[in-house]
């Protein structure tokens, strides 16, 4: 009984810590912007909506908050999330701290997904762009996948380094597909278009996005974090795991896959957004060292407030202009990197 | 626990590492695997350990064959410490160690106070308490194999596979590993490449080119013609100054 009341003040007092730092975020990311919006008016929308309330709103102002912010900041927090405990993840599994979400070949087979639907016609109008990105990312992935296990990735040292390796091929051939249809066929515009969204844009995300993002957030960190033990047997390789009693195969397998699910569901509805979930984990791993039951929630958590961070910068440094995402987490990511890097060293001595 | 290989055979490409091997290490014994470079011994430890599938033949463990159990029931009755493992990540000794209760951990069963305790004592049976909270990368070659070790009885075993376990160490954590291996009472099989190391098991297995030449006990199986057939050298058995204590003495001819 002590076990289960401890475990339970663990949660609680994690909850403590997280769930109010997240609130903040996502009421910054409503307030924030071009316009700016006070706290007050922030509540009152929410309590508007939620609770039924009925206090006096500007209408537009309510409409900005509601309909674009929230729903921004919600999808920004889950994208960020699931990008971050996906590169925790796939680093642990493929051994390699270079491995992020997109080393799968996800990106890649999204943005040709997204080109195919969008500049070559596929579907005749009907399907979205970001259906062709669900299905670009998957049918990359499936062929990562099977290139991986023809090159007899089945188990033991070799195996991550022919994952890493057909996630490469597989990206390339992928953003050469990409590059093939847009130089025969897209007008200056469309390719423009497909530029931006590649580097990542909010700017189109609505509810139904969140409704999606959000439980599919929660989904793959919870399988995640539910392995928490078996990826800290990987830390000697996957032979070391099973010999501590890990089912590696099926561990492997489950967590890839949601991880690939994870992230194709988010670069489908926002692009790709580089940086996330290669800095992420390794910022996270800085500050609570390599255990998988805390790092985990806490590159959950650094992920989805520093994306809501970086979508409120990208609408508001170059006013009346929003820029890509993708650019503003590379700005910030990269530098943040070297300083984790250096002192991580340091420190390490 | 009882060991038993029955007649195995692995073969990687084509090309075949053991040839049937059977032998059976009965509760409580320590055996040790002797032969030169890539004879196999890593390789039968690896099959024994229920990491690699025989081509032919079986590995029973206290009656039950390892194929027929999980993963998570092979590592509550064996642990092994492989030859070669190492980690980039930063982790803490005593973390490693911890490692070792994973087969025993799960969702409804958490960390108790008794795994605590059980990885305290490992890191006090390899002398390694007061280094608990120092970081991987910056622990000598001895001072991780001695974790390793450490790591592998936290799993508290049944049969404890040691693969050159003595490696990297030096002369006073040798004789303190196999003293405390030997103490324990765990069935044991370990790999040593110093053939006095292995005069001091209760038997001694000789592996060459993937074949079992010989298993008995030490002064039987280490005859003066295995060893010189075996390894290419020249043995002949020395008794130290005191008088009694026998050893093995070889140089090239
Ligand atoms: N995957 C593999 N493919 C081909 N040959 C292999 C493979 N694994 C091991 N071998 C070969 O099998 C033989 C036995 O290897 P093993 O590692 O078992 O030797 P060992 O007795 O442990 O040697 P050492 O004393 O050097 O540790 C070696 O000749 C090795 O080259
Ligand atoms: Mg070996």
């Amino acid at each position: 009984m002590n076990e289960v009341a401890a475990i339970f003040r663990q949660g609680f007092k994690a909850a403590c810590l997280t769930v109010p730092l997240l609130i903040a975020a996502v009421l910054a990311g409503a307030m924030i912007g071009e316009t700016s919006l006070s706290p007050d008016l922030v509540l009152s929308v929410l309590a508007n909506k939620l609770a039924g309330a009925d206090l006096p709103v500007d209408p537009i102002d309510q409409g900005i908050i509601w309909s674009y912010r929230l729903p921004r900041a919600l999808v920004a927090a889950s994208c960020g999330a699931g990008l971050a405990v996906a590169g925790v993840v796939l680093q642990a599994l493929l051994r390699n701290p270079l491995a992020d979400p997109y080393i799968l070949g996800i990106s890649a087979g999204a943005s040709t997904g997204a080109v195919a639907v969008t500049i070559a016609g596929l579907g005749g109008g009907v399907l979205s762009l970001s259906f062709g990105a669900f299905n670009g990312a998957l049918l990359a992935f499936g062929f990562v996948a099977l290139l991986a296990r023809a090159a007899g990735a089945g188990g033991g040292r070799a195996a991550t380094a022919q994952i890493v390796l057909a996630g490469i091929a597989g990206s390339q051939l992928f953003n050469a597909l990409t590059a093939f249809v847009i130089a025969k066929s897209a007008n200056a515009d469309q390719a423009r278009g497909i530029m931006f969204w590649l580097m990542g844009n909010l700017s189109g995300v609505r509810w139904p996005d969140v409704y999606l993002a959000v439980p599919v957030a929660l989904a793959g960190w919870l399988i995640c974090r539910f392995h928490a033990r078996a990826l800290d047997a990987f830390i000697f390789g996957s032979d070391s795991a099973a010999s501590l009693g890990v089912p590696v195969r099926r561990v492997q397998a489950t967590l890839i896959f949601a991880t690939a699910l994870t992230t194709a569901v988010m670069v489908s509805i926002v692009g790709s957004i580089g940086f996330v979930g290669l800095v992420i984990p390794h910022a996270a791993r800085f500050l609570v060292g390599s255990g998988h039951r805390r790092l985990i929630p806490t590159a959950a958590l650094i992920g989805a407030v520093f994306l809501i961070g970086a979508d409120i910068v990208s609408r508001i440094i170059i006013p009346g202009q929003v820029l890509p995402i993708g650019v503003v987490t590379a700005l910030i990511g990269a530098p943040a990197f070297a300083v984790i890097l250096v002192r991580g060293q340091r420190s390490a001595r | 626990m009882k060991i038993e290989a029955q007649n195995l055979t692995y073969s990687v490409r084509g090309k075949t590492l053991l040839s049937d091997v059977s032998f059976v290490v009965e509760p409580g014994e320590t055996l040790a695997l002797v032969g030169p470079n890539g004879s196999g011994k890593s390789t039968l430890m690896r099959l024994l350990a229920g990491l690699a599938r025989p081509v032919s033949g079986k590995v029973v463990i206290a009656g039950h064959p390892v194929s027929h159990l999980s993963r998570r029931q092979i590592a509550q009755r064996i642990a092994i410490v492989e030859q070669q493992a190492d980690t980039a990540e930063r982790v803490t000794a005593r973390s490693v160690v911890e490692l070792g209760r994973t087969p025993w951990l799960s969702a409804l069963r958490p960390w108790r106070a008794e795994d605590t305790w059980q990885v305290d004592k490992a890191l006090q049976t390899v002398e390694m308490a007061d280094m608990a909270h120092r970081e991987w990368a910056t622990l000598s070659g001895g001072e991780r194999q001695r974790l390793h070790i450490a790591r592998a009885l936290a799993q508290q075993p049944g049969l404890l596979l040691l693969d050159e376990p003595t490696n990297h160490l030096d002369i006073h954590h040798q004789l303190s590993i196999l003293n405390c291996v030997r103490i324990l009472k765990v069935t044991t099989v370990m790999a040593l490449h110093d053939l006095n190391q292995a005069m001091a098991c209760d038997r001694v297995a000789v592996l060459s080119k993937g074949r079992l030449v010989s298993l008995g006990p030490p002064e039987q199986a280490l005859s003066l013609e295995t060893v010189s057939e075996v390894f290419g050298v020249k043995a002949q058995w020395g008794f130290s100054a005191g008088g009694t204590e026998r050893f093995l003495s070889y140089h090239l001819d």
